[in-house]
């Protein structure tokens, strides 16, 4: 199984690439719309501007095909910006719409602790959840950001605790996000690659 | 449910090979930097920081290759700098694989290009690196690698370069760079309480209990050592053994 990175100006896409083939999977760079309706598995990096994304995936007319395989139940994974662009809008960029996938904005965190939010914290589980198979509760993941969803209902599994509590990870159906950096993580992050490429195989086999 | 302190060793390079100095001085060889990165990573760092203290035009493409051979090497954030004066210098060092860039003279000098550079990354991927001096009862920031008084006052340029977008501040006592005499606490302090984003201290780390005190005394969120670390004197994952038996949070791997 191959899967797809969505290719975008300002992206960790290189580091995605990485933990990927440690891991011995194939991946390939998708910026069409043909591309993403025909990929398998998809991941959704994310590094940078949320208004800078969704005017990028505009501009190149993916921001309806990536829409469309969510819908489709084809599996993704974004990865930090990548799951602030499932919502609605955020107020990094306001005016800019998300893909909205989830209701809701995007809110800038509380200046009450120290921001950016960086470097490496624990998560609180709220549900079981797949890409969190097997890793053990007090375990960190790495986090480098200033807006987070605070909110995404039934799709939340964990929350992250800084300055607000905010969707660290969702998933619904085949569709997941992170707002750590699972190619930044270490063995765990890399757990949670694994975990989605799991899932993603099996899906594709059912 | 706590951040954790992080701890960052830091490759400072001549763009291809890992050197060590004393107060910026009289550098020597101190191995390959990937070979390194793959040690650290594999040791339990938080992130590292690969510098390029040299920083000339000519040798950019050299250390841009650096970059690349370290974070290959890498599971953890990457911070990268050494003479970044443009936005295009910081792109090539984010393309090149690097989290994080670091800038320091030029931003000194212009203080809008850290506007522009988190207009382009995120605040997140710019890091303002201040090598501070004690000059009577202030610190006063220097660049060009330390050879350069500016007058300005480091805890206000924190200040300053936080307010233009800096999203972390790396602060190098260069008081204590290279003596393992400890960390600056009082410099620490100072600019850790003054700003609303992250501090890494540098300069002067030694023993565990340099680091305990950095983090508890200067209120750092990050501490960064070089020489010890490469040399051995220190294991991290003791290091951090330590710390989290002092109740400091930190990542234990």
């Amino acid at each position: 199984m191959k899967i797809s990175l969505v290719e975008y100006d300002a992206g960790n896409l290189p580091s995605v690439e990485r933990a990927l083939a440690r891991q011995g999977l194939e991946t390939e760079r998708v910026a069409t719309p043909e591309a993403i309706r025909a990929a398998e598995t998809l991941i959704l990096p994310g590094v940078g501007h949320f208004g800078q994304l969704m005017r990028t995936l505009s501009a190149r007319g993916l921001t309806a095909p990536l829409r469309e395989v969510i819908e489709r139940g084809t599996p993704l994974l974004g990865i930090c910006l990548g799951l602030q662009a499932l919502f609605t809008e955020s107020d990094e960029a306001p005016g800019d719409a998300g893909l909205s996938i989830f209701a809701g904005r995007v809110v800038a965190l509380p200046p009450t602790d120290k921001l950016p939010h960086m470097g490496w914290n624990q998560l609180r589980r709220v549900r079981p959840s797949v890409l969190l198979e097997g890793v053990p509760p007090d375990a960190y993941f790495y986090f480098a950001h200033t807006y987070a969803a605070l909110n995404a209902g039934e799709a939340a599994v964990a929350l992250c605790d800084h300055a607000a509590l905010f969707v660290a990870a969702l998933e619904r159906g085949n569709l997941f996000a992170v707002q750590f950096h699972p190619e930044k993580s270490g063995d765990m992050g890399a757990r949670v690659l694994a975990n989605f490429v799991a899932h993603a195989r099996t899906s594709s086999r059912s | 449910m706590t951040l954790a302190r992080r701890i960052i060793p830091c490759l400072d390079t001549d763009g291809e090979r890992v050197v060590k100095g004393v107060n910026f001085v009289n550098l020597r060889d101190a191995g390959d930097p990937a070979a390194l990165a793959a040690r650290y990573n594999q040791e339990g760092a938080d992130e590292l920081v690969v510098l390029d203290i040299a920083a000339s035009r000519d040798h950019r493409p050299t250390f841009l290759e650096t970059i690349r051979r370290v974070a290959a090497e890498l599971a953890i954030p990457l911070t990268a700098g050494g003479g970044v004066a443009t936005v295009d210098d910081g792109r090539a060092i984010l393309r090149a694989g690097a989290d994080k860039l670091t800038v320091n003279t030029a931003a000194l000098r212009r203080p809008a290009l850290l506007t522009e550079l988190a207009a382009e990354f995120g605040s997140q991927a710019v890091v303002l690196a201040i090598d501070a001096k004690r000059v009577g009862d202030r610190w006063e920031a220097f660049v060009r690698g330390g050879h350069d008084p500016t007058g300005c006052d480091a805890v206000a340029w924190a200040k300053e370069g936080a307010s233009c977008g800096a999203g972390e501040i790396l602060l190098t006592s260069m008081d204590r760079d290279g003596t393992r005499s400890g960390f600056d606490l009082a410099l620490t302090s100072a600019v850790s309480t003054s700003v609303s984003v992250p501090v890494i201290a540098s300069g002067g780390a030694d023993t565990p209990a340099d680091f305990l005190a950095v983090f508890v005394e200067g209120r750092a969120d990050a501490a960064l050592a070089a020489s010890i670390f490469h040399d051995a004197v220190q294991g991290l994952g003791e290091l951090k053994r330590f710390l989290a038996s002092k109740n400091v949070p930190v990542r234990l791997t």
